[in-house]
C-alpha cells in the first residue's frame, strides 16, 4: 500500500489524471432525449483541486459518474488515471450496518488488505479526520459533519490517485462546511490527491479549487476555465476569495441568462 | 445543529449515549404500560367469554367457562402433554420452516438478481402467496399418502413465497446510491449483493420471514387436523381427538396452546430480532 506521504511526489508528473475528449451524453429516449453534457473536453492534472462549477441540472453530476465509471457516455473518450476512482457524495451513503471503523475498512476489504493492515490503516484516517473516539459509534449516532468526515475517510481509504466529490458539503450548514474546507484542504495537501469538486457554490469554489471549470445549462458545455491562484491555506472571508467568489457568481448569471434566451437545445 | 457539535476534537458530547442506551426515565413507564395493557386485554377478553358463558346462550358441555378451561390447561401442563405435543409440532414447524427459508431466500435471490427469472415467476409466486394452503393438502395426500413429507410439502408451499417476495421488495427498496457507493468501492457481482445489497435489505426480509412463519404456522396446524397421524400426539391431532370426543375443555386449551405459541415466537423470536436490528441502524422509534 502506497503510504500517505509517498505521494506527494507524484505531483508533478505530467500524465493527466483524468482526461476526456468530446464526451457527450444524452439522457432519455425518444422524444424526451435530452442532451445533458455535449462535447466535453477536459484535462485534470496530477494533485490539483478541481472545481466543476455550473447551476443545478447542468450535467455537472452526470459528468462526475461519467468519470466515476457510474455511467457510460453516449460519445467521446474517457481515461482515468490509477484505476476506479472514488467517489462521496452529498449523503454520506454510509452502511448503516458497520460501525465507523467497520464503514472504512470496507474498501480496504474489497481490494483484499490484509486485516490486521487495514486496522492500523483504519486508525491513521480516523485520526485523518478527527474521529479518533468514534470507531465503534454507528452512523446514526454521528451528526451530518462526523458522517461526512467518515465518509471522507473510507474514500480516502479506497487509496485511489482520484477522488471524485459530488456537492459532499451541500447539505450541511455554513458554519460547518467552512469547517471541512479546512480539513479537505489540509487533507488534500497532505495526500497529494487528485480531486474533482463538483458544486453550485461559486464561493465553495473560489475557497477550494486550483482550477474552476464552469458549465452552461443544457447542454452541458465548458463555459469558462478559471485557473485560480490564491495563496494556500485559504479563508472563505478573505478579500482574494470573496472577490473571485463575485466574479464566478456573475460569470454564472451571465450564463443562466443566456441559456434562458436559447431555451432547451434537444438532441 | 449546534455549532459547538462541529469542533473536531469534541463533537456532540450529548449525543454519544443516544441511539443504544435508553433514556433512564423513559422507560420504566412504558415498560409498564407494555405489560399493562395486553393484560387489560386479555382480563377483557376473558371476562367476555365469561358473560356469553353466564348468558347461557350455548350449554356449558360445549361452551365452558374460562375457569373449567384454564384448570385443564394446568393439568395438561403438568402432566406433560403439552410439552410432547408441543415438540412434536415445533419440530415439524421447524424442519418446515427452516426448508421454507432455503428455498424462498434462494428463489428471492434469484429473482431479484435475474430479470429473466423474476418476470416469468412474479405472477405465480404471487398467486401462490394468495391461495390457501390447505388447497395443497388433497394433492399431498395423494402424492405423499398420510405423512410427514405431505405435511413438510405444504408448509413450504405455504411459506417460501412470502419469504421470497419480502426479500424481492426489500431488495428494491434498497437505496440505490448505497449499491453506487459499494461498486465504487470494488464490490461487484455476488460480492455486493453479499456485503451491500443483502444487508441493506435485511429489515425487510426478517420481515417476510416473519410472515413466512406465520403461513408455515398456519398450514402446519391446517395439516395436522387433515393429515393426522394416531401414532403421533402432535398439537392437531389433540384437537382433532377433544373434537371428535366432544371433549370442549380440552379443545379450547389446546386452542389456547396454538395461540400462545404463535404469540411466543412473534415477540420473542422475530419482535427481538427486528427490534435489534432496527436499535442498530437508528431505526427504532423510541429510545
Amino acid at each position: 500500500m502506497i503510504s500517505l506521504h509517498s505521494r506527494i511526489a507524484r505531483h508533478v508528473t505530467p500524465e493527466p489524471a483524468v482526461s476526456v475528449r468530446a464526451l457527450s451524453r444524452i439522457h432519455g429516449r425518444g422524444e424526451q432525449r435530452v442532451l445533458a453534457l455535449d462535447g466535453i473536453d477536459l484535462e485534470v492534472r496530477q494533485g490539483e483541486l478541481l472545481c466543476l462549477l455550473g447551476a443545478s441540472g447542468c450535467g455537472k453530476s452526470t459528468l462526475l459518474h461519467l468519470i466515476a465509471g457510474l455511467d457510460r457516455p453516449t460519445c467521446g473518450e474517457l481515461r482515468v488515471c490509477g484505476g476506479q476512482p472514488a467517489v462521496m457524495f452529498q449523503d454520506s451513503a454510509l452502511f448503516p450496518w458497520l460501525t465507523v471503523a467497520e464503514n472504512v475498512a470496507f474498501p480496504m476489504e474489497m481490494h483484499g488488505v490484509a486485516a490486521p493492515d487495514r486496522k492500523r490503516r483504519v486508525r491513521e484516517l480516523l485520526e485523518l479526520v478527527h474521529l479518533e473516539g468514534f470507531a465503534d459509534h454507528r452512523p446514526h449516532q454521528l451528526s451530518g459533519g462526523m458522517r461526512q468526515r467518515t465518509a471522507l475517510a473510507r474514500a480516502l481509504a479506497q487509496d485511489a490517485r482520484v477522488l471524485l466529490m459530488d456537492e459532499p458539503f451541500g447539505a450541511l450548514d455554513a458554519m460547518l462546511r467552512d469547517r471541512l474546507h479546512d480539513e479537505l484542504e489540509r487533507v488534500w495537501s497532505r495526500t497529494g490527491l487528485t480531486i474533482v469538486f463538483v458544486t453550485h457554490n461559486p464561493r465553495e469554489a473560489a475557497r477550494l479549487a486550483d482550477r474552476v471549470v464552469v458549465l452552461s445549462s443544457r447542454p452541458g458545455r465548458i463555459a469558462d476555465e478559471i485557473d485560480v491562484a490564491i495563496e494556500r491555506p485559504r479563508r472563505i472571508d478573505s478579500p482574494e476569495v470573496s472577490q473571485l467568489a463575485a466574479r464566478l457568481t456573475d460569470r454564472l448569471k451571465e450564463i443562466i441568462r443566456a441559456s434562458a434566451r436559447n431555451p432547451a437545445e434537444d438532441a | 445543529m449546534h455549532p459547538l457539535a462541529t469542533l473536531p476534537k469534541t463533537p456532540e458530547p450529548g449525543r454519544r449515549l443516544t441511539g443504544v442506551t435508553a433514556d433512564p426515565e423513559a422507560p420504566v413507564a412504558s415498560r409498564w404500560s407494555s405489560w399493562s395493557a395486553p393484560l387489560v386485554a386479555i382480563a377483557v377478553g376473558l371476562l367476555l367469554w365469561q358473560a356469553v358463558v353466564w348468558s347461557a346462550w350455548k350449554p356449558e358441555w360445549v361452551l365452558p367457562g374460562p375457569r373449567p378451561v384454564m384448570l385443564r390447561l394446568w393439568s395438561e401442563l403438568r402432566s406433560g402433554e403439552v410439552f410432547a405435543a408441543a415438540r412434536i409440532t415445533l419440530g415439524r414447524a421447524a424442519l418446515g420452516f427452516v426448508i421454507a427459508v432455503l428455498c424462498g431466500t434462494s428463489l428471492g435471490i434469484a429473482m431479484s438478481k435475474l430479470r429473466f427469472v423474476r418476470n416469468a415467476l412474479s405472477g405465480v409466486i404471487a398467486g401462490l402467496q394468495t391461495m390457501p394452503s390447505v388447497v395443497w393438502f388433497p394433492l399431498a395426500i395423494l402424492l405423499f399418502q398420510l405423512g410427514e413429507t405431505g405435511i413438510q410439502f405444504v408448509i413450504v408451499l405455504g411459506a417460501a413465497p412470502s419469504i421470497a417476495v419480502g426479500l424481492v421488495s426489500a431488495v428494491d427498496h434498497v437505496p440505490p446510491l448505497l449499491e453506487r457507493v459499494g461498486r465504487t468501492m470494488g464490490a461487484r457481482g455476488f460480492t455486493l449483493f453479499r456485503r451491500v445489497v443483502f444487508p441493506a435489505a435485511l429489515p425487510g426480509y426478517v420481515a417476510g420471514l416473519k410472515q413466512g412463519w406465520a403461513f408455515s404456522w398456519r398450514s402446519l396446524m391446517a395439516g395436522e387436523l387433515m393429515v393426522f397421524m394416531a401414532d403421533k400426539p402432535s398439537i392437531g391431532a389433540r384437537l382433532h381427538f377433544a373434537r371428535e370426543l366432544s371433549d370442549a375443555e380440552g379443545l379450547l386449551a389446546w386452542m389456547i396452546v396454538v395461540l400462545s405459541i404463535g404469540i411466543v415466537v412473534d415477540l420473542a423470536v422475530f419482535g427481538r430480532i427486528e427490534h435489534s436490528l432496527r436499535a442498530r441502524r437508528g431505526l427504532s422509534e423510541e429510545r
